[in-house]
C-alpha cells in the first residue's frame, strides 16, 4: 500500500514542529530546575496588611511580628516592601499610643520607632500590590516602593486579612481574587522577577488563594482550608482587641527558634500549627516547587543569609585593568565568568529618564528676544527712512 | 383585550374571590390574629445576636473605681437641690469645672396651651446644663451623650455616678469622641430644648426658646438616659420605645444586655423577669404587649425617646431597687457603664446593621419586621376584600351571576349623599382636632372648669354630637359607594400606618376592621354596636385599660381604681394627649381624629343609612 506522499511531507512536518515544542517545553522546565539549582543571591519580602479600622487590630500585628522575625533575620528595610493601613498606633482608641502589641503581656511592642512603612493608609489597594509585584509602577515611584527583585531573587510573600473562598478583602473596600494573583505572579516569572516565591497566607479560607497558581518555584502555606474560618488567638484586655491571630502566633513560636545560622527546613514550617493550636486545618502546596521542601533552609526565605564558600587553595585574581580589557573566552587565567550571562529586566526606566532630559529645551533669555528685535525695528526705519515711525506711533 | 394580564383568568380569580368573600375574610382575620400569638414563638422569634463587628462588646476591662465619690457627690447634689428649691446650676457648673469638664448651660422657656396636671406645669422655664469630656487625640466630629434627666424628688445617685464617670473619663487617653454629661429639666421638655437647639431644628408646632447652645461636638452617635434613686439596685429595666413607636437599632439594647451578662447583673425590659421555661409563651407575649402598647400609646418610655427623632440611638436604663437578694453597687454600674462607652468608642459608622423595626418578647429573642409584618397584612386584606366584593355588586357582569345583576337596578350614583357625608366627616374630624385647643378657653370660662377638663370635653362633645347627624340617603343602594370609599380610605391609612407604628395599626385594624366589614344599614342594631365598640373613644379606652391590667407597676397611685379610676384617666389621657401632640409632636390624637374619626363616621352614616 502506497500512502500519498503529500501525507509523509505532512506528518514529518507535523512531528518536527511537536519535537520542537517538546524541547522547547522541556528547555523551560530544565531553566527552571537549573535556575533553582543555581541558587539565590538575594532576599525579598513583601509583606501585606489588607485590612484597615480598630477592630483588626490583630491583622497590623501580625505583619508587623513577621516584619520584626524577618528584620531579625536578615533582610533589610531596603529589600522589605510592607504595605499596612497603619492606623493602630496612633488610632485615638489606642490606649498605648504610637504602640502596637502581639501579645497580652504587652513585652514587645512590634511598632517600635524604626519601622519602615512603605504603602500606608489608602494606598494599600489591589492595584498598587500587583503593579509593585509586576514593576509596572508609575516612573516617580521612589525607590523604597519598588521591588527591585531580579532573577535571582528569593520573595518572601506574607498576606493577612480578611479572605473568603478565593478572594481576599483590601481595606474593605476591594478584593483581589486568587486568579488575578496567578497572573500576577506569572507576569512575575515571565520578567524574570524572582527565583523562588514562598507565599504565606493568614485569612480565612485561605487555601483558596494559591490554588490557582501556575508559574514554577512557589511553595504555598495558608492558614486554613476552604470552608473555614482561621480565628484569632487571644485578647489584650487592658487595650480591648484580639492582638494576634493563631497561625501567625504558632508560625512566631517556630520563627523565635530560627536563627541565621538553623538549619530548620521548610517542611519542619508546615508542620507549625496543628489542627488541636489552630482549630483550622493549614494547607501547604509544593507541585510548583522544584526542590524538595526538606532541603530547603528557612533562611531561604525568611533570612537573609549570604553564601559564603571557603576556599583553602589559592585562587588567581587578575588586577582590575586586565578585566576591562579582557575579550571573554580569549585570554587564559581570565575567569569565564568575568562578564555575567545573565540579563536583567529594566527595572529603572533609565533611558526614558535621559531622553526626557534632552526633551527639555533651552530657550533664549526674554530680554535678549527683546533688545533682539528693537535692534530689528532700528536697523529697518534707519534704512528706509524715520517716516514709518508715525505708522506705529 | 388585556395587554398586562390575561382578562379571563382575572374575571376568574375575581368570581372566586366574590363568591367566597366572606369564608376568606374569617380565615384572613383569623390567620392575622393566630399569626400574632404565635410571634414570640421560635421560628418566628429569633436569639439575638450583635451585628456591628466593630462594637467588640466586653473585651476591654474597666477600670472605673469611683463608687465612692459617686455616692458623695449624689449627697452633695441632693443638699444643694433642697437648697435651691430646684435645678443647683452653680453647684453643677463649679463641680463640673473642678472636674475637668467643659460646662455649657443654656435656658429654655416654653408656653404650654394649656396647664399640664399631670406635671403640674404651664409656663415652662428652664435651664439645661451640659458638661463635655473632649476627646484630646480626636478631632471633636462625633460624641456619646450620658443623660441625666432632673427629678426633683428623685435621680440624685445617677447625676453623682454621672459626675463621677466624667471625672473618670477625663483622665484616659482612648477617646476617639466626645462625651457630654447632660443633665435636663423639666424631663420631655427640656432634652427636646437641647436637642433642637443642638440640632437646629424645631420639631413642634410650638415655639421653644431657648439661648444659644455652646459647646457643640459634632454628631450624636449614641446617648444613654440614666435613672438611678437608690445607692444600690437589684436590676437594670431598659427602656425601649421613643415617640411615635421608634426604637433604637437593636445592637444597642442587645449591647446593654452582654455587658450586663458579663457584669452579672440582671437586666430586664418593660420591668418584667425574662420568661421562664415552664410559662414561656405567656411571659414573652406579657413583655411583648406592653411594648406593643407603648409604642401604640406614641409616648416615649423615657427621655431618651427624644433622641431617637434625630436618629440618634438611644436607650433608658431605669435602676430598680426591690427585695432581691442580689445587690448591685454603685461601682458595678459604673463599670457597666463604662463598658458600655468604651465599646460606643469603637464605633466607626452610626448604628446600621441591627434592626430599626421589631418586637422583643424577651431580651433574649427578637421579632423582626419581616417575621411580624404578615399579620397586619392578612387583617388589612379583609378590608380589601370586602371592597372587591362592594365593586362587584356596584358593577354586575353577566358572567357573575344573573342574581345579583336582578337584584339590583342599576342607578345613578348618588354623588350628593354620598360626598356630602364624605365631606362632614372630614370636617368634623378637622373639627375634633381643632376645636378643643380653640375653645376651650371660652369652655373654661363659661362652664367654670379647670383648663385641661374643658379640652377633654369639648373634645368629647364634638364626638359625640357628631353621631347625631343626619343622614338620609336618597338611594337605597347608596351607602355601598360610600361604605366603598370608607373602607379603601381605613384601609390605606392603616396600611400606611403600619410602615410607621406597626403596634397601633395592628391595635386598630383588630377593633376595627370586623366593625367596618360589618356594617350594614340591613343589620342596623348590630352594625351600630361594633361600631361603637370599635370607635376611637373606645378603642382608646380599651388601650388604656390593657394597659393598666398589665403593667407590672399597677396604677399609679392616689388614683382610683375600678371603672370610674378608668374613665378619669381617660379623660386625664385625652387632654394630655392633646398637650403632647402640641409640645412634642407625638401624632396619636391627630391619627384618632383626622384620619380614624371620619372613616369610623362614614361607617357610621352607612349603618344608620335611612332612605
Amino acid at each position: 500500500m502506497r500512502l500519498p506522499f503529500s501525507s509523509i511531507v505532512l506528518v514529518s512536518i507535523g512531528a518536527a514542529v511537536a519535537a520542537q515544542f517538546s524541547v522547547r517545553g522541556r528547555n523551560a522546565l530544565d531553566k527552571a530546575e537549573q535556575k533553582a539549582d543555581d541558587g539565590h543571591t538575594n532576599n525579598w519580602a513583601v509583606l501585606v496588611c489588607a485590612s484597615r479600622f480598630w477592630f483588626n487590630y490583630r491583622h497590623v500585628a501580625n505583619v508587623l511580628s513577621v516584619y520584626r522575625s524577618v528584620k531579625r533575620l536578615g533582610i533589610p528595610d531596603s529589600h522589605i516592601i510592607m504595605m499596612l493601613a497603619d492606623d493602630m498606633a496612633c488610632n485615638a482608641r489606642n490606649p498605648r499610643p504610637a504602640t502596637v502589641f502581639n501579645n497580652a503581656h504587652e513585652q514587645i511592642n512590634v511598632y517600635g520607632d524604626d519601622v519602615e512603612v512603605d504603602y500606608r493608609g489608602y494606598e494599600v489597594t489591589v492595584e498598587n500590590f500587583v503593579r509593585l509585584l509586576m514593576g509596572r509602577v508609575p516612573p516617580n515611584t521612589p525607590r523604597s516602593k519598588r521591588l527591585l527583585s531580579d532573577e535571582r531573587s528569593n520573595i518572601l510573600i506574607y498576606m493577612t486579612g480578611h479572605g473568603g473562598d478565593g478572594f481576599l478583602k483590601f481595606q474593605d473596600s476591594e478584593e483581589i481574587t486568587n486568579i488575578e494573583l496567578a497572573d500576577a505572579f506569572e507576569q512575575m516569572w515571565q520578567k524574570k522577577r524572582y527565583h523562588e516565591i514562598a507565599f504565606i497566607i493568614d485569612t480565612c479560607q485561605a487555601v483558596s488563594m494559591y490554588q490557582k497558581f501556575y508559574s514554577p518555584n512557589i511553595v504555598a502555606f495558608a492558614s486554613s482550608h476552604v470552608g473555614e474560618d482561621s480565628l484569632s488567638h487571644h485578647v489584650d484586655p487592658s487595650i480591648g482587641v484580639y492582638v494576634i491571630d493563631r497561625f501567625t502566633y504558632y508560625l512566631l513560636e517556630f520563627l523565635e527558634k530560627i536563627h541565621p545560622a538553623s538549619q530548620n527546613t521548610m517542611d519542619e514550617l508546615f508542620r507549625v500549627c496543628p489542627k488541636r493550636d489552630c482549630i483550622s486545618t493549614p494547607g501547604h502546596r509544593t507541585d510548583l516547587f522544584s526542590r524538595d521542601p526538606s532541603t530547603v533552609l528557612i533562611t531561604e526565605f525568611f533570612g537573609s543569609v549570604r553564601k559564603v564558600e571557603l576556599v583553602t587553595r589559592v585562587v588567581s585574581v587578575p588586577s582590575l585593568n586586565d578585566l576591562l580589557t579582557a575579550v571573554p573566552g580569549k585570554k587564559d587565567g581570565v575567569n569565564e565568568d568575568v562578564t555575567l550571562s545573565n540579563d536583567f529586566a529594566d527595572q529603572l526606566p533609565v533611558a526614558q529618564m535621559v531622553q526626557k532630559g534632552k526633551q527639555n529645551e533651552w530657550h533664549p533669555p526674554d530680554g535678549f528676544i527683546l533688545a533682539f528685535w528693537a535692534l530689528v525695528l532700528l536697523v529697518f526705519f534707519k534704512t528706509y527712512g524715520m517716516k514709518h515711525l508715525t505708522f506705529i506711533f | 383585550m388585556g395587554l398586562l394580564s390575561d382578562p379571563q383568568n382575572r374575571e376568574r380569580i375575581l368570581c372566586f374571590l366574590i363568591r367566597h368573600n366572606s369564608k376568606l375574610c374569617i380565615l384572613c382575620y383569623a390567620l392575622g390574629l393566630v399569626w400574632f400569638l404565635l410571634l414570640p414563638l421560635p421560628p418566628l422569634s429569633a436569639p439575638t445576636y450583635i451585628s456591628e463587628n466593630a462594637l467588640l462588646p466586653g473585651l476591654v476591662e474597666g477600670t472605673f473605681g469611683g463608687g465612692s465619690q459617686a455616692l458623695v457627690l449624689s449627697r452633695d447634689f441632693a443638699a444643694h437641690k433642697d437648697l435651691v428649691g430646684g435645678l443647683p446650676v452653680e453647684w453643677l457648673n463649679k463641680t463640673m469645672t473642678s472636674l475637668g469638664l467643659e460646662v455649657h448651660t443654656q435656658t429654655f422657656a416654653v408656653d404650654l396651651p394649656f396647664p399640664d396636671e399631670i406635671n403640674e406645669r404651664y409656663h415652662v422655664r428652664g435651664t439645661n446644663v451640659q458638661g463635655v469630656v473632649r476627646a484630646r487625640r480626636a478631632a471633636s466630629t462625633e460624641a456619646l451623650v450620658l443623660h441625666v434627666p432632673f427629678l426633683p424628688e428623685a435621680n440624685d445617685q445617677a447625676t453623682g455616678l454621672a459626675l463621677s464617670l466624667a471625672a473618670h473619663f477625663r483622665k484616659q487617653v482612648y477617646w476617639a469622641k466626645d462625651l457630654i454629661v447632660l443633665v435636663t429639666e423639666h424631663d420631655l421638655l427640656g432634652i427636646q430644648a437641647w436637642l433642637g437647639a443642638y440640632h437646629g431644628i424645631n420639631l413642634t408646632s410650638m415655639g421653644v426658646r431657648s439661648s444659644e447652645l455652646g459647646g457643640y461636638c459634632g454628631a450624636l452617635q449614641a446617648a444613654l438616659t440614666l435613672q438611678l434613686s437608690s445607692d444600690v439596685a437589684t436590676s437594670i429595666d431598659l427602656q425601649l420605645h421613643g415617640p411615635n413607636g421608634l426604637l433604637p437599632n437593636l445592637d444597642l439594647p442587645n449591647l446593654v444586655h452582654r455587658l450586663c451578662l458579663n457584669e452579672k447583673i440582671l437586666c430586664t425590659t418593660q420591668g418584667l423577669l425574662p420568661p421562664q421555661e415552664d410559662n414561656a409563651w405567656w411571659q414573652s407575649m406579657h413583655i411583648m404587649l406592653l411594648q406593643a402598647l407603648g409604642q401604640a400609646s406614641t409616648q416615649p418610655a423615657s427621655e431618651h425617646g427624644l433622641f431617637l427623632r434625630h436618629r440618634v440611638e438611644a436607650l433608658g436604663l431605669k435602676a430598680i431597687n426591690s427585695h432581691r437578694q442580689e445587690k448591685v453597687s454603685l461601682n458595678k454600674l459604673g463599670r457597666l457603664l463604662e463598658g458600655v462607652f468604651r465599646s460606643l468608642n469603637n464605633l466607626l459608622e452610626r448604628f446600621h446593621q441591627s434592626f430599626f423595626f421589631y418586637l422583643l418578647p424577651s431580651l433574649q429573642n427578637y421579632v423582626s419586621i419581616g417575621n411580624y409584618a404578615p399579620c397586619a397584612a392578612a387583617i388589612l386584606v379583609v378590608l380589601f376584600l370586602c371592597a372587591i366584593e362592594l365593586w362587584a355588586k356596584l358593577n354586575p357582569d353577566k358572567e357573575r351571576g344573573a342574581r345579583e345583576a336582578a337584584a339590583l337596578n342599576q342607578a345613578s350614583i348618588p354623588w350628593l349623599s354620598v360626598i356630602g357625608s364624605i365631606v362632614i366627616a372630614h370636617g368634623l374630624g378637622i373639627a375634633l382636632y381643632v376645636g378643643p385647643l380653640v375653645a376651650h378657653q371660652s369652655a373654661a370660662n363659661y362652664f367654670d372648669l379647670p383648663e385641661d377638663e374643658a379640652v377633654s370635653l369639648t373634645a368629647l362633645g364634638i364626638g359625640v354630637s357628631s353621631l347625631s347627624l343626619p343622614h338620609r340617603g336618597s338611594t337605597p343602594q347608596g351607602w355601598i359607594w360610600l361604605k366603598l370609599f370608607a373602607l379603601l380610605e381605613l384601609g390605606m391609612l392603616l396600611l400606611a400606618l403600619d410602615l410607621l407604628n406597626f403596634p397601633l395599626a395592628f391595635m386598630l385594624a383588630i377593633a376595627t376592621v370586623p366593625a367596618a366589614v360589618f356594617s350594614q344599614p340591613s343589620h342596623k342594631t348590630a352594625s351600630i354596636a361594633l361600631l361603637l365598640v370599635a370607635s376611637p373613644a373606645a378603642l382608646s379606652l380599651m388601650g388604656l385599660a390593657l394597659q393598666t391590667e398589665l403593667n407590672p407597676h399597677g396604677p399609679p397611685s392616689g388614683q382610683l381604681g375600678g371603672f370610674i379610676g378608668l374613665f378619669l384617666r381617660w379623660l386625664q389621657c385625652l387632654s394630655h394627649s392633646i398637650l403632647e401632640h402640641q409640645s412634642l409632636g407625638t401624632n396619636l390624637y391627630p391619627l384618632l381624629t383626622l384620619g380614624l374619626f371620619p372613616c369610623w363616621l362614614q361607617l357610621w352614616h352607612v349603618a344608620l343609612w335611612k332612605e
